[in-house]
């Protein structure tokens, strides 16, 4: 591998910059002449906009304009869409209620944008956005799912009756009821999946800048992937058309979903940037985050599972309720069908499944992917549901997994995957041995001797990641393809330029990704510079999410540097007069095969742009491009293990231990892979212990800041042992799987299923709150 | 419009700002330091933390003219030239950062927690100690492995002067 190639744990390239105050993110821009934008939203969650008042704003020093939602629909900015078409079972499409920009008659959510002020400084947009007077007449809101579905209940969308978006089936219907007609025995689970706030640090902001002479735009903006981006601005919100309009992407402070979607603010900054005729910049607050950040989560779900006699699982049967908050974000109809629904076999052999998701607006923020983005909760289900099966059967947890699990590939699910390879047993082998599983009893006991309560829960997760074949994701009724595209540069004088669609926003792919360059050409990763996120200069992509990067992203750049390997061969067996055949790359240099003749790599480039010497018919130059769609999703895995301790008199639950061990095909950089873990772990254990975003009845968001929202913060959290197992990617040449969301979709599960060990009791939903222990523990 | 006196990374400067500016939109907006982040606005967050006359202070909860007098570092300043802080090298070394916007602010609270407890540290002070700053990236996990390396390297430094 070398000391910098594929599997060393190479510190990262980009480090310097961000721990010297140097990093470049877009609320550090400025540019000439700048004005500064500052939003007027709606305190209420459901009302009509009855008229806006900006006069005295108006008079108000250094105010430029106060734009509202009426205007920006007269110049015909679309509405923002969903573009991702699902069917109901009724065959009816999806019902997609009108989003506009900023609200010209209703708002639907409270933190929904009606007008916007431009004013010369931060400050005095704030001063002069006082002064606008909104007159709502407030209507009634619901605020969760129950409230939604009642009848009678107040209705969001003319579009959409009933407030339901979709009622959406998969698999098999009568086989599942077959399966449960000859059950020996059913497992019937009711849980909530609480909503969360993704919560990147780095809050949104955008600074567009309009061009009147060249009728040209460009965005800086806080995206996972700036060309779509610019291509869902192009095409469906009538910004620009896309070679009039650039989009940067610079250093984004994280993202876990939530920075995929194109918002409102980046419409109307674009929009006012032309009627302003100066650039505009808008950097959101905490609790504007906290309001308009696509939220994650928020099921309301019933599932039962048949079981023979053996204690083999039958079927599985499962009806979700996904509450979508007041309008369809970007990918948001996907998440809990094609990216939720599909994960329902987990690691199991099960027959036949059966899932209904039933999708309803709410009076509430909209919710889209967040790490995870479905699959957290389809693991979240089925291994909720197969700890309370072996409590209910009366068998070892680990026993009835080891029972179930899939050990065939590839598998066919009943629910469209195939999973293509997989070693269920080693990773739950690993983590049963890190974490002394035979032991624990003993454990327990000497706890309870102490007044504690011990448990410890099991969590066997797998996903669907390396996100997607573009046909398979288009039968299903996505909008866009999901390949990767890369192109290598070789410069005349040898060095090298990686161009990705892929973007880093925490993943460290200036690191990883000059490591395949290092394992290939054996020249040092500081020979080698990484350019994202600008669409003037990356040819084309499809951005960073899905654990998609290295699966799908650097397998493109892997097709690229094939392409300019093989001609470099052929100019460097030109120059050694040797046969091409007989050239291998070693240490930076093209040689002879049982020779000592050779040729290095920046002579081989100079010999390519020069041109002087070039073989017949050969093009100069040294650059090639690929497009890499991949051929299936990849299936990382693995298992979590759990130890806790719960004091009885207080509720509060300490963490003992906390085990990973995941399969996820090779590791390009094993340092920042289990950076990756951690990260997902926290945000997992978060979701199961302390974050929530809550509303009151009338749709109200009592979570709106760092102050009520918990995060985790490091006394919160152990930390982690982590282990791999390994089975190989059969789907891309490097084998890879993927990792960015293996511990936020694993995590939760064994949390719950360790504390509902301990307390003897198996009803507890997330987050486990020490208040909510406390009670359930004292509950009659 | 008052003005504001202060030394800020060794260097004497005087900016006239709105009497409401805080110290961390002098840093960001005034003095183009913008190392220094905003991640809350409620000084949960710790993003902006800076170093007052030594001591680690949450710059988004300090009027600029609080300031005025004393001596400020912000992450732009804590290296010698070329040469890292111990503190930025462990979080480099230990991979202590993913998107680095926490990171400024993590650094100067760490470079403070070690200098009060005088290196002795163990994984359960620096978990309690890093309450007031948040990561959504690490889970803390090798933050915390920077806070005790670098502890370690202080130390020696320390020693060697």
């Amino acid at each position: 591998m070398g000391v910098e190639g594929i599997g060393a744990s190479v510190v990262r390239k980009e480090d310097k910059r961000f721990i010297t105050g140097k990093g470049r993110y877009v609320d550090d821009i400025k540019l000439q002449g700048m004005t500064y934008a500052h939003f007027i939203r709606s305190p209420h969650a459901h009302a009509r906009v009855r008229g806006i008042d900006a006069s005295a704003a108006l008079k108000m020093p250094g105010v430029v304009a106060v734009l509202n939602g009426k205007q920006i629909v007269d110049d015909k900015v679309g509405n923002l869409i969903c573009g991702w078409a699902i069917t109901s079972k009724d065959g009816s499409p999806m019902k997609m209620g009108a989003w506009p920009a900023m609200a010209p008659e209703t708002v639907r959510f409270v933190g929904q944008a009606v007008a916007v002020v431009i004013a010369e400084s931060k400050n005095l947009a704030r001063d002069a956005a006082e002064a606008v007077v909104v007159d709502y007449e407030e209507l009634p809101a619901v605020a969760n799912v129950a409230a939604s579905i009642k009848s009678g209940a107040p209705q969001l969308h003319p579009e959409a009756p009933g407030n339901q978006v979709y009622d959406w089936v998969i698999g098999d219907e009568n086989a599942v009821n077959g399966a449960f007609a000859k059950a020996a025995n059913v497992v019937k689970l009711d849980l909530t999946n609480n909503r969360l706030a993704p919560n990147a640090m780095e809050p949104r902001s955008a600074i567009a800048d309009y061009d009147a002479a060249e009728e040209h735009f460009t965005l800086y903006t806080t995206s996972q992937n700036p060309h779509v981006a610019r291509l869902v601005l192009s095409a469906f919100y009538n910004i620009a058309p896309e070679h009039k309009l650039r989009v940067i992407a610079p250093d984004v402070g994280g993202g876990f979903g939530s920075k995929i979607y194109i918002y409102p603010e980046e419409m109307v900054a674009l929009w006012a940037s032309k009627r302003v005729g100066r650039p505009v910049k808008w950097t959101g607050d905490r609790t504007e985050a906290f309001l308009t950040d696509a939220h994650g989560r928020d099921h309301v779900t019933h599932a039962e599972m048949a079981f023979d006699k053996d204690n083999k699982i039958l079927g599985l049967r499962v009806k979700t309720y996904a509450n979508f908050g007041a309008y369809m974000s970007l990918f948001s109809s996907s998440v809990p069908t094609y990216l939720y629904a599909t994960l329902l076999s987990g690691q199991y052999n099960i027959p036949a499944i059966h899932a209904e998701v039933i999708g309803v607006y709410t009076n509430t923020t909209p919710v889209d992917a967040y790490r995870g983005a479905g699959r957290p909760e389809a693991s979240y289900l089925v291994e909720r549901m197969m700890e309370t099966a072996a409590r209910q059967l009366k068998v070892d947890p680990a026993e009835l997994r080891r029972r179930n699990f899939i050990t065939q590939f590839p598998h066919q699910t009943p629910v469209i995957m195939a999973y293509d390879t997989g070693d269920f047993h080693a990773s739950l082998d690993a983590a049963m041995k890190a974490i002394d599983y035979a032991g624990f009893a003993a454990r327990k006991a000497k706890a309870k001797s102490e007044g504690k309560l011990r448990g410890i829960g099991l969590s066997c997760y797998i996903e669907a990641c390396g996100i997607a074949p573009s046909k398979a994701v288009g039968s299903l009724g996505a909008g866009v393809g999901l390949w990767e595209s890369a192109e290598v540069r070789v410069n005349p004088v040898g060095t090298i330029e990686i161009l990705t669609g892929s973007h880093s926003h925490g993943q460290g792919h200036e690191t990883t990704f000059c490591q395949l360059v290092a394992d290939r050409l054996g020249v040092p990763i500081s020979q080698v510079s990484i350019v994202h996120g600008d669409t003037d200069k990356v040819q084309f992509g499809m951005g960073t999410y899905g654990s998609r990067s290295a699966a799908v992203g650097l397998t493109a750049i892997l097709k690229a540097m094939e392409k300019m390997e093989a001609k470099a061969k052929k100019i460097a067996a030109h120059a050694l007069e040797a046969s091409e055949a007989d050239i291998v790359i070693e240490n930076g240099e093209f040689k002879v095969t049982g020779t000592d003749k050779s040729i290095a790599l920046p002579m081989v480039a100079l010999a390519a742009y020069t041109a002087h010497n070039l073989p017949d018919g050969m093009e100069p130059g040294l650059k090639e491009s690929a497009f890499y769609d991949p051929t299936n999703f990849t299936f990382p895995a693995g298992a979590y293990i759990c130890e806790i301790e719960v004091d009885p008199s207080t509720g509060k639950t300490n963490f003992v231990n906390f085990v990973a061990a995941d399969d996820f095909g090779r590791l390009i950089n094993p340092m920042i892979v289990e950076g990756q873990v951690h990260g997902g772990l926290a945000q997992g254990i978060g979701q199961a212990l302390l974050e929530h975003a809550v509303y009151d009845a009338n749709g109200q968001p009592v979570t709106a800041s760092f102050m009520d929202y918990t995060m985790p913060r490091a006394d919160d959290l152990p930390s982690f042992k982590l282990s791999h197992t390994t089975t190989l990617c059969p789907g891309n040449p490097l084998g890879i799987k993927g990792c960015g969301e293996a511990g936020a979709i694993g995590a939760s599960a064994a949390v719950i299923n360790a504390i509902t060990d301990a307390i003897g009791k198996n009803n507890l939903e997330m987050p486990a709150t020490p208040d909510r222990v406390w009670r359930t523990i004292h509950a009659a | 419009m008052s003005t504001v006196k202060l030394t800020v990374n060794g260097k004497a400067v005087s900016v006239d700002v709105e009497d409401r500016t805080l110290l961390v939109q002098l840093l960001r907006d005034h003095l183009n330091l913008t190392g220094t982040h905003v991640g809350c606005d409620t000084s949960q967050c710790g993003a902006c933390t800076v170093h007052i006359d030594g001591k680690a202070v949450k710059s988004c909860t300090v009027l600029a003219g609080q300031a005025d007098g004393s001596s400020i570092t912000t992450i732009e300043g804590l290296a010698k030239g070329d040469e890292l802080h111990p503190m930025q090298a462990a979080f480099r070394d230990n991979h202590g950062l993913q998107c680095g916007f926490c990171t400024p602010g993590m650094i100067m609270s760490a470079v403070d927690i070690v200098k009060r407890h005088g290196g002795q540290l163990d994984e359960a002070t620096v978990r309690h100690e890093l309450e007031g700053n948040i990561c959504r990236c690490t889970g803390y996990h090798n933050i915390v492995k920077s806070v005790l390396d670098a502890a370690g390297r202080m130390k020696v430094a320390q020693a060697a002067e």
